[in-house]
Formats: structure tokens, sequence, C-alpha cells
């Protein structure tokens, strides 16, 4: 679509919080009820306004105090603060005053050139200065611009001073001034269309400026005559907003649907609107003779439609935004459908949603305004609730649940009509959903899910930023390792958008879901025990022909393998440790508990039971000190019968192997372990490293270890649980997790010391110890300087006995340790030896690696998909 | 209006942020209390009437041995910038201790000593480093009123308060500061002001002193205090072109990355990234160790998501060195280049379509 002016971007301004435009508010600030006064401000919040315009320009006032103090007022209420507000005044004093007061980014209304050069820019420098934006009037020196020429020639140039001075200009407002047509004035005939026509003009020739007007003054001359008055904004605004106005002071309740003006008065307006006829202006004066006093009378005649069937009262109420009766009238539609044997749902997915199919199509096509369809959803809303409660029943009649859903409309976005909609459709069908509501936070969401065990997750949203808010969502499902199907839908989604943005970052199913239609046999399909796998085959080549249809990818840029090799770190080989004391393999199948007790690092162990505190200060706290010593207390005398009871065993396997290097392969007699180097571009002086680096090509000396504190806890376990001592269960647990942590320090220690012998001599405390004050390193597969995790079953293969036994750890198909207390990694011994991340890695290393491993690129790419530079 | 010269310290930071990411230094709080000073130490010769005991940015004037310490230890492990202990040295938050008379002499030592020690890092190993002028955000609020039941109350005005920033920034440009750092923003209206006064106290000194913002998440829905999120924050103080902008304090390096994510998306200039060493215990320390605090920051770097990253409260030279360690070789993020849209900003952003 390349319309860019289009009513869906039409923002628009709160008016009523305006002394000048609204009498009930301007006596309610004379008479200093303020409390009521924010309660008019809650309500514009409420119907739509985007922006919130306050005038305090009357007589009778103090313009500066009634300014600031109503301005702090909405700052203290967060319905109203959240949308930015317009500072509106004839005086600059107020202005700023205003300017004082508000927080975020708000709009000054407004500034001009009536005084001349040197005083708009000092205004708009100040406007500058406080952070605001800015509506410039087209007014100068010479006065007010009437027609299109001087509204052109006056924006034109204070477009150029303002950016000339570095004002940005997606900060200025032009209102190019709508004047009074059918005045009877001839002069004035013209100045609707001067003002779209210049606004039109405007918009190419000044980029990023916006258009704003106060649509009131054009209808000036039928004051007292509402009806002809929301006749002439309506069909004024239906040609303005292509030409470009995108924002105006309105009251959304005093728009009429352009097609639903009554074609007579509909054509009068256009004619005065567009100066088609001499005798425009007699006409409508003519038939607005017919209208006048008769707002009373059209009322009455505006309850005609109460008298329609119920199906079009619907219809109507949506439409028009009125909720009066849309209870009773759902109510009404209830019964009728179920005197027809038919179901609760079918009032949404008949009447409900023929109505909102309506107001969609005069939205789309310009007819209908942000504010009215509001308000349309809103009865909407109120519908579909009275209608839940017998949609509920009717599910607890059926069977259980089939699935569970998580339902969100994604942060940034509050549109969740068609989220709703979505969720009753999938509840009248047998799913649980749990809806999170609207602005969700992607941590949200996955905590949700989580929680409740979803089976699939759906995101909603409306407006475009929505868009990238769902692939950070799938982005993070993909982080925290979810897996469930992930179903995508509301407006602006697309089948395309999904395929090539969001699929890709999410490795779960994600599937693109039309409308609330197709919700049912999406999930139905999801939850399927026979047909998932096809369905899910069928989705995802469908979307891989979507990608293919589009291209390529866009990758960052890297050096190059051999750039990276070349920038390889320059150890000092030299510095290399001795030929270890110990070579060869070295099994402890039960290493003394009482000794790893001294090596045990308590602050995480505290961390685990959610008590904040480091060790041993934790336990004099004045607040968790008391539970902390009687947690620690407790954890004493477990660890004393874990040793004498010999609950668990604490079995390690360390092994020292002699090694060369190739490139990045650490070459052992009966292995070649490859490893990952940097690729991200390094400036000069730094490395691209790679933990081979650490060993001398010329004959080194690599170890690896894998140690394991968990053998026996499942039976103690098991028998805590027997016995509903949850306490104890965690207690052990969390002990057990501590005592490999300590296991793995207690190892690479006497590696230091005793079996490689390189620091014979070190005396570390333990505090030191936890502190890495040691040399050499021990980085573990799976972590950032060794990322792979299939390195695990390699260095399993080199530490294995004849039984294929490697201190008692079995490794998962996702090379997950099992018992989990248990820690393995590799040992450089060289003094330069220190931890890094491999981070995002190219294409080229991936082929090398994967030749390396002897495994085709696709395994490779399962493998390192979380350092691809994709 | 003749310009001052462009800040060729800026310049100089930018061309190093493009290379790599920068280091920030660590928190003052913890060392200082490390040092075992007695009220005699913080009030040195210094004619004054309350129990100094606490009042830390004084110690620039009275033990600036303590201070450049300090500095030199967060240098020594890897910081290209250090802030200024001028954190509450403004006439509100002095007058707890009777200090306000000492306003400008605090913040100008501040500034004297921070520079000092950079400058010898410099000599020693010709590596450029810069000094922040660190500006608090005083114990008042421009956007709530501490009575409940007067919502329109307001403890201080603008104008008051651009007056008490005023004096601060231009002591701290005096004394030599490269940047003004405003920092640990609970309240997006006092920031907006105090950057106003930075403003103008560089105008006034006839100077390009540019500004450095950084705000701070006070609860888990990603707001400040006044309400705002880091996306209407942006918008709200984007005016003031700062040359580095973003969050400090709150939480600790894994709570903030959304935040962080948010604003790196958005934010056309430099990021900056300085958190807690997790949340303080029951006795209000702070337990991550340096190598998890540096650990944590993983995402972020892998994210590419920082320009400039630093400790808060709790962190030591030991954290800043691990952090130096973890950054090397990931490279700094690359300024984004956003569409030219109006973005306004009540508590939430608004921003209009083109």
């Amino acid at each position: 679509m390349t319309q860019t002016h289009s009513s869906a971007n039409f923002v628009n301004i709160g008016e009523r919080t305006n002394v000048t435009g609204s009498a009930r508010f301007k006596k309610l600030i004379l008479n200093g009820d303020y409390e009521a006064a924010v309660e008019v401000a809650r309500d514009q919040v409420e119907n739509g306004a985007q922006i919130v315009d306050v005038n305090m320009d009357e007589g009778l006032l103090d313009a500066v105090e009634a300014m600031t103090n109503f301005l702090k007022l909405i700052a203290a209420e967060p319905d109203i603060a959240r949308v930015p507000v317009m500072i509106d005044s004839s005086k600059w004093e107020v202005i700023e005053a205003g300017l004082k007061c508000v927080s975020g980014k708000p709009i000054v209304n407004s500034i001009s050139m009536k005084e001349g050069e040197a005083l708009f820019l000092e205004a708009a420098r100040k406007c500058r200065a406080y952070g605001a934006a800015a509506v410039v009037m087209a007014f100068d020196e010479k006065g007010q611009a009437d027609t299109q020429e001087r509204k052109i020639e006056i924006c034109e140039r204070a477009y150029k001073v303002l950016t000339e001075d570095g004002f940005p200009p997606e900060d200025i407002i032009f209102d190019p001034n709508v004047f009074a047509v059918a005045t009877g004035i001839d002069e004035h005939r013209r100045y609707a269309i001067d003002f779209i026509e210049a606004v039109r003009h405007l918009s190419q020739s000044c980029p990023h400026v916006h258009f704003s007007g106060g649509l009131s003054n054009l209808s000036f001359s039928f004051r007292g005559n509402e009806i002809v008055r929301r006749a002439m904004h309506s069909v004024f605004l239906y040609h303005a907003i292509p030409a470009g106005l995108d924002m105006a002071i309105v009251n959304a309740g005093q728009l009429d649907i352009y097609d639903d003006i009554e074609p007579k008065l509909r054509e009068a307006c256009e004619d005065v609107i567009f100066d088609k006829r001499d005798d425009a202006t007699e006409r409508l004066i003519d038939l607005a003779e017919s209208y006048r006093g008769q707002d009373a009378a059209a009322e009455k005649a505006a309850e005609e439609w109460r008298g329609y069937p119920v199906a079009k009262r619907l219809e109507h109420a949506l439409v028009k935004g009125i909720d009066a009766h849309i209870v009773d009238d759902t109510e009404e539609m209830r019964l009728a459908v179920k005197e027809a044997k038919g179901r609760p749902i079918e009032v949404i997915e008949g009447p409900l949603m023929d109505g909102m199919n309506v107001v969609g199509d005069l939205f789309g096509s310009g007819k209908m305004f942000l504010p009215q369809v509001v308000k349309s959803a809103r009865v909407m809303k109120k519908a579909v609730a009275h209608l839940f409660p017998y949609i509920e029943a009717e599910k607890d009649e059926k069977s259980k649940g089939k699935g569970k859903i998580v339902m969100a409309t994604v942060k940034g976005d509050v549109h969740d009509i068609g989220k709703n909609i979505v969720g009753v459709v999938l509840q009248c069908n047998g799913f649980e959903v749990i809806d999170l509501g609207v602005m969700v936070p992607w941590m949200k969401i996955l905590e949700a899910a989580n929680e409740n065990d979803a089976d699939m997750i759906g995101l909603s949203g409306l407006i475009t930023p929505s868009l990238d808010e769902m692939v950070t969502v799938a982005e993070e499902m993909q982080k925290a390792g979810l897996s469930m199907p992930l179903l995508i839908g509301g407006a602006t989604t697309s089948k395309a958008h999904t395929a090539l943005r969001i699929e890709p970052a999410y490795s779960g199913a994600t599937i693109h879901v039309v409308d609330a239609s197709r919700a049912v046999g999406v999930a139905t399909n999801l939850v399927s025990d026979t047909g998932l796998d096809s369905y899910l085959t069928g989705i995802r080549s469908e979307y891989d022909a979507i990608r293919i249809a589009r291209g390529g990818k866009v990758a960052k840029k890297l050096a190059t393998l051999e750039e990276a090799r070349a920038n390889a770190f320059p150890t000092d080989f030299a510095l290399k440790p001795a030929a270890p004391a110990k070579p060869g393999v070295h099994r402890y199948d039960d290493w003394s508990i009482a000794d790893l007790r001294d090596y045990i690092d308590w602050t995480p162990f505290f961390r685990a039971w959610e008590l904040a505190g480091n060790y041993p200060a934790i336990l004099t706290d004045t607040v968790v000190g008391e539970s902390a010593q009687s947690l620690y207390d407790d954890a004493q005398i477990m660890l004393d019968r874990i040793i004498a009871e010999k609950w668990l065993t604490a079995r390690a396997v360390v092994g020292l192997w002699p090694c060369t290097r190739d490139a990045d392969d650490v070459v052992l007699d009966d292995a070649r372990l490859p490893m990952l180097r940097q690729q991200v571009p390094k400036r000069a002086g730094r490395a691209n490293m790679c933990l081979a680096d650490f060993i001398d090509p010329a004959g080194d000396w690599i170890g690896g270890f894998a140690v394991c504190a968990g053998h026996g806890i499942a039976e103690k376990s098991a028998e805590f649980q027997a016995a509903h001592d949850d306490y104890s269960d965690i207690l052990l647990k969390a002990l057990a997790d501590r005592l490999a942590e300590a296991m793995a320090e207690r190892m690479h220690a006497l590696v230091r010391t005793d079996l490689w012998g390189y620091a014979p001599g070190e005396q570390l405390t333990n505090d030191a110890l936890i502190r890495e004050e040691y040399r050499g390193i021990r980085p573990a597969p799976g972590y950032p300087a060794c990322p792979d995790h299939s390195l695990k079953p390699m260095l399993f293969d080199l530490l294995k006995d004849e039984a294929d036994d490697v201190a008692g750890i079995n490794l998962t198909e996702s090379f997950a340790m099992f018992p989990t207390a248990a820690v393995s990694g590799f040992y450089f011994g060289h003094p330069q030896a220190e931890y890094f991340g491999v981070a995002r890695i190219g294409e080229d290393q991936l082929d090398d690696y994967a030749a390396r491993r002897g495994v085709d690129q696709a395994q490779a790419r399962q493998w390192l998909r979380p350092n691809l530079n994709e | 209006m003749s310009k001052p010269t462009p800040s060729e310290a800026a310049a100089a930071f930018r061309a190093a942020a493009a290379e790599r990411i920068l280091i920030f230094d660590g928190g003052y709080g913890t060392e200082i209390q490390n040092h075992k000073l007695g009220e005699a130490d913080y009030r040195g010769d210094l004619t004054v009437t309350h129990d100094q005991k606490g009042n830390n940015d004084l110690l620039s004037l009275t033990r600036p041995d303590v201070i450049r310490g300090i500095h030199t230890a967060y240098l020594d492990a890897g910081a290209d910038m250090v802030e200024t202990n001028t954190f509450s040295s403004t006439s509100i938050a002095m007058a707890d201790y009777g200090c306000e008379h000492l306003v400008r002499d605090i913040n100008m030592a501040g500034a004297k000593v921070a520079r000092e020690a950079c400058d010898a890092a410099q000599a020693k190993d010709g590596r450029r480093r810069f000094v922040a002028g660190s500006i608090g955000p005083t114990n008042k609020t421009l956007s709530l009123s501490p009575d409940v039941n007067d919502p329109g109350f307001r403890e201080v005005d603008f104008d008051q308060m651009k007056a008490v920033y005023r004096e601060q920034c231009d002591a701290l440009i005096e004394g030599g500061v490269d940047f003004l750092l405003i920092e640990t923003i609970f309240d997006t209206l006092n920031a907006k002001v105090a950057a106003m006064a930075a403003q103008e106290a560089a105008e006034a000194a006839g100077k390009d002193v540019p500004i450095m913002l950084s705000f701070t998440v006070t609860d888990m829905s990603g707001r400040n205090l006044s309400g705002h999120t880091v996306e209407a924050f942006w918008h709200a103080i984007r005016h003031v072109k700062p040359i580095a902008v973003g969050l400090n304090c709150s939480f600790g390096p894994e709570t903030l990355r959304p935040y962080l994510t948010a604003l790196s998306k958005l934010a056309d200039t430099l990021i900056l990234a300085y958190p807690n060493a997790g949340l303080p215990n029951d006795l209000g320390e702070y337990d991550q160790q340096p190598h998890e605090t540096a650990d944590r920051i993983g995402p972020w770097l892998t994210e590419r998501l920082v320009n400039i990253v630093g400790g808060c409260c709790g962190t030591t030279p030991a954290h800043i060195a691990a952090m130096a360690g973890q950054i090397e070789g990931s490279p700094p993020r690359a300024i984004p280049s956003p569409e030219v849209r109006t973005r306004l900003a009540g508590l939430e952003p608004f921003t209009m379509a083109a």
C-alpha cells in the first residue's frame, strides 16, 4: 500500500479540557472543582483521545495557576498521564508554566511568526529546550494566512527558519488555519479548499511535518445547528485526511459516518466545502433551516432504530458505538438463538461479527475514524462480556479441556477485541484459555506458559510495532527453550511476516491464524495425536516457500575464519607448564565428602532458598540471620548424616593427556577436540580467541574432568517424598548441587598442585578459590568459551573406563548430565589461558567445523545454532 | 550566538566507543566504607555544624587521597571513564549535612580529583580517560506529591530545581569534567530540568559539555518512579542530544536486559549500562561476585546492546576488572538510525505515523 495518509493514522486530540471550547469544563475550573475536571480528562482518554489538549485561556482565570495546578493533578493519574499533553494557550507565559509541569514530551499549541522571526525563534528554541513539539500557526507579521498561497508561503518560510536553526522537522505540526465557510462572504468560499490544498502541497514540500486544525471554526456559521456542523466536519475530514491532515482537535462523539449523512445534506456540504456552485452557501443555509431546532426531533428520530429487528439493532449499536441498550439486545438475541436450538457463541459468530465487519469496512474505506472504532469496540466488549458466562456454562457441560492456550496482546499494544473473540471461540470449543490481557511483556507470557504448562501460546496485536514485539517474544521463547506452538494473529500480522520474521526466530511450530474462525481448526490440529506431524510439515513447507520466494537472509559482518585464525591469541609458549607429574586418567570413585565440605561455596546455597546475603555475614543478618542460621544448622546436620550414613557418593574422573594442536583442533592420541574461534571483528591488538590457542602446536598437555556428587540421591529423595518431607528433599538436592561444584573446585586444585602439579605450592583460601585466583581455566562444554554442548560425548569418551562409565554420569540426547549434581569440563594449564565468549561465528566456520567433526552441515547447524550469524 | 568549540573529549570518546565497548567505573559507597573513616576524616578542618560521618561527597575536599585512590583502583581495573564523587553534591542533598555553602567547593574538588586520577592513568599507558560529572536525582521529585491527600502539591518547583542543578553544573564544568552525567533518574521531570541546567551552564561557560543520562527502573514493570517506560523516557529527553543514554542501579544485569533492549533499539546515541551487583540482601549488602556480575552481562554482549558498561551499587574494582575481561572480544553496539518520526510521550511513548 503506497497511501500514507489514511484515517487509521489520524490522531484525535481530546478537546474537552479546554475552557474556550467546553462550557462545562470552564465552569468546573472557575468553581475550583478540579476533582471533577480531572474526571473530564479521564473520560476523554478512555474514549479514545490519544493526546489531551489543555487550555485555560479565560479572562476570569489566573491561567498560569490553573494550567500548573491541572497539569500537576493529571500527572498523578496514570490513566490520564499515559498519553501526551498538548499545552494550549495564546500566552507564552502560560505555555512555559505548563512546560515546567510536564514530564513526558508534550506539544505546545501554538507558536507563530505573528510578531516576527526573532520572537518566533525564541519561542521555538524554548520548546526545544523543554523538549516539546510545537504547533506552528500559519500566521506572520502581516496576519493569518487565508489563501492557499499565503498558507504555503508562511508555512514554508517557518519550516526553513526552524529547520535551519536545528528544530527537528518531525516536531513541527502546522496549523494552516481552518476558517469558517458558508459565511455569505465571497472571499471565504475557498477557505476549505485552500486549507486542504495547502496541506496537500506542504506535506510534499516540508518533509516529516504533521498537520492539525481546529474543526469547529469551519462550521462557525451554523452555531446551534449541530446536525449541520457534524456533517460539515465529517465531510471535511473525509477529504482533508487523504490530503495529509493527520491530527485534529475534535470531539469523537460529534462526528458522523460519511456514508450515514443524509445524501442531500452531504451533497450540500460537499458543495460548500469545495465551492462547487455559486449558490452552495444559500442552499446549505436553506437546508440547514430544515434541521434547525430539530436536534430534539432528530434524537427522537434516531430512536427509530430501537424498532429494528434485534440483529439489526446490534449492528446499529456497534456501528454507532451506542452501548445504552447493548446488554438487553444481546440477551434478547441470545434467547432467540437458544429458542432456535442454537448456542450462545452463535450470537458472537453471527450478528456481532457481522456488525464488526461493517465497522471494519467503513474504517478501511476512510468513512469511519479511529475514535469511532474504539467506541464500537467498547460496545462489542460489553456484548461479549454478557455472553461469556453462558458460553462458560455450556463449556462445562461438555467434556474436559482439549488443551491450554496462553493468550496475550503483546507489549506496546492495547487492542484486544480480536484476541478476546478468539479466546471466547476457543473456550466454547473446549480449550482452556489463560488470557493475560493487553500490553503484556514477554517475560509474563513465558512465565504464564510455564506455570500453566500451556499447550500453545497465542499472540495478538493490531499495530505495526507489535510485529517486532512478536519477534521478540519468539526469540525469548527460543532462548527459554520452550517448544510449544506459537500462534500469531491480529490485524497487521500476516502469513508472510510470520514466515519471514517470526518463525525463523523460534524452533517450535509457529502458525499465523488469519481470523477467529480459523483459530479452532488450528488449535485442534495442534493438540491432535494423529494429524499433528503432517499438519506441521505442511505449514513449515508453506512458510519455507514464502521465505524462498522472498530471497535470502542478511548476515552481519564477521571476520572470515581465515582472517580470524590469522589473528589468533599469541600465547607465549615459553610460559607453558611442564608435563604433568601424573598423566593419564585418574578415577576417584568415592571421594571423601568430608573433604569436599570445606570447598563449598555457601552463598549460592542460601540463594537457592531465596535468602539473600553473603555467607558468612548472612548468618548474623538482623532480618534473615535467624532463618539462615537455622537452615545452615540443618544443612550441617544433614551433611553430617550424608557423610556418616553414606547417603551420597562423590565420584570424579580426571584425565591429563599429551596433545598437539592442528589449526583450531586440539589433537590427542585418541581424539580430536574441535574448538570454536571468535569471528567478531577485533580492533588492533585484540585477538580472535579460540581455546586451541592456549595449546602449543609443538606439543602440550590438556585435561578433562567429570564430577558427580549426586549418586544415591534418588533413593533418599524418594524416602523424603514418601514421608511428605519436602524440606529435607529440597535441602538434600541443594546440598548435592553444592557438593558437585565443590568437587569441581577440589579436583581443579588437585590437578594444579599434584596431578599436573604446575602450582605445587599454591595455597589459596576457599574465598580465593571462589574468586578464581588461580592459574589455568576449566571451561565447560556449553559455556561461552566452548559453546558446543556436543563436545560432552567426546570428553566422556576420553574419560570413560572399560565399562563405558564416567563417574556414573549419563548424558541425555540433548547432552544434559544426569544425575544433575554434576560438572564436566576441560583443563587448560597455560598461565595466559582465560575465559572468553565465542559469540557469533560465520558460515565458513560452520562448514569447517562440520568437516572437522565429520558431520553434515545441518547437524553442525543444529549444535551451533545459538552462535550462528543469522 | 557563537557556538562553543565542539567537545574534543566527545569526539575522542565516540571514536573509542566505535572501536570497542568502553568500561565505566563501579560503586563508591562500599569502597569508601572499606576505609573505615571516622567523623574527623569527613570533617577535616572545615567549619561545619552537623555530624559529617557518611557525607561521602565531602571527602573530595577533606580526604582527596581516599577518593583518588578509588578512582585509580577503577582505572587500574580497566575503566575508560570515572565519575566524580558528587552524586549528592547539590544544595538540596547537602542540606542534610548543613553543607549547602560548600556545594561549589565540593563539586570543584570532586572534578579535580577525578581529573588528576585520569590524567595520571593516561600518562601511564597513553590510553585516553574521561571524567563524567555525577549529578544525582536529589531526594526531591518534581512529578509526584509527597502528600497523598494533595496530589497537586510539590515540595519544590521547576525553577528552584533548575537553580540547584545549575549551581552543581557550573562548578563541575569549572572543575574540568568532560561530560555531565545525570544518573539514577527516578523522575523524568527532574532529569529534564537537570539537563536544561546543564545545557545552560555549559553555554554560560562557553563550552560544549555533552550530557549523559541514565534512567533507573524502580519496579518490575520497567518504569521509573515518575511512571515512565524507558521508551517514553527516551522520547522525553532526546532533545538534549545526549552523548550516551542508559540504565543504572535498579537490579542486576539480567533483569535490566529487556529495558536495555528497548532503549538500544530506539536511541540513536551510545548506550551506557551500569547495573547493581544483583539485589541487596537484607543488610543492604550486595552478594554478587565479580565473575557473576560479569557473566550476567554476557547476553548484553551477544545481543550487542551496549557501548559502555560499568557497575553501580555493590560493584567493586574487582567487578569492573571482571567486566573488562568479559567484554573482551565483544563488538560494541552499532548505533541505529531510527526512522524520523514524531515521538511524543506521556508516561507511555506515542509515535505518530509518518
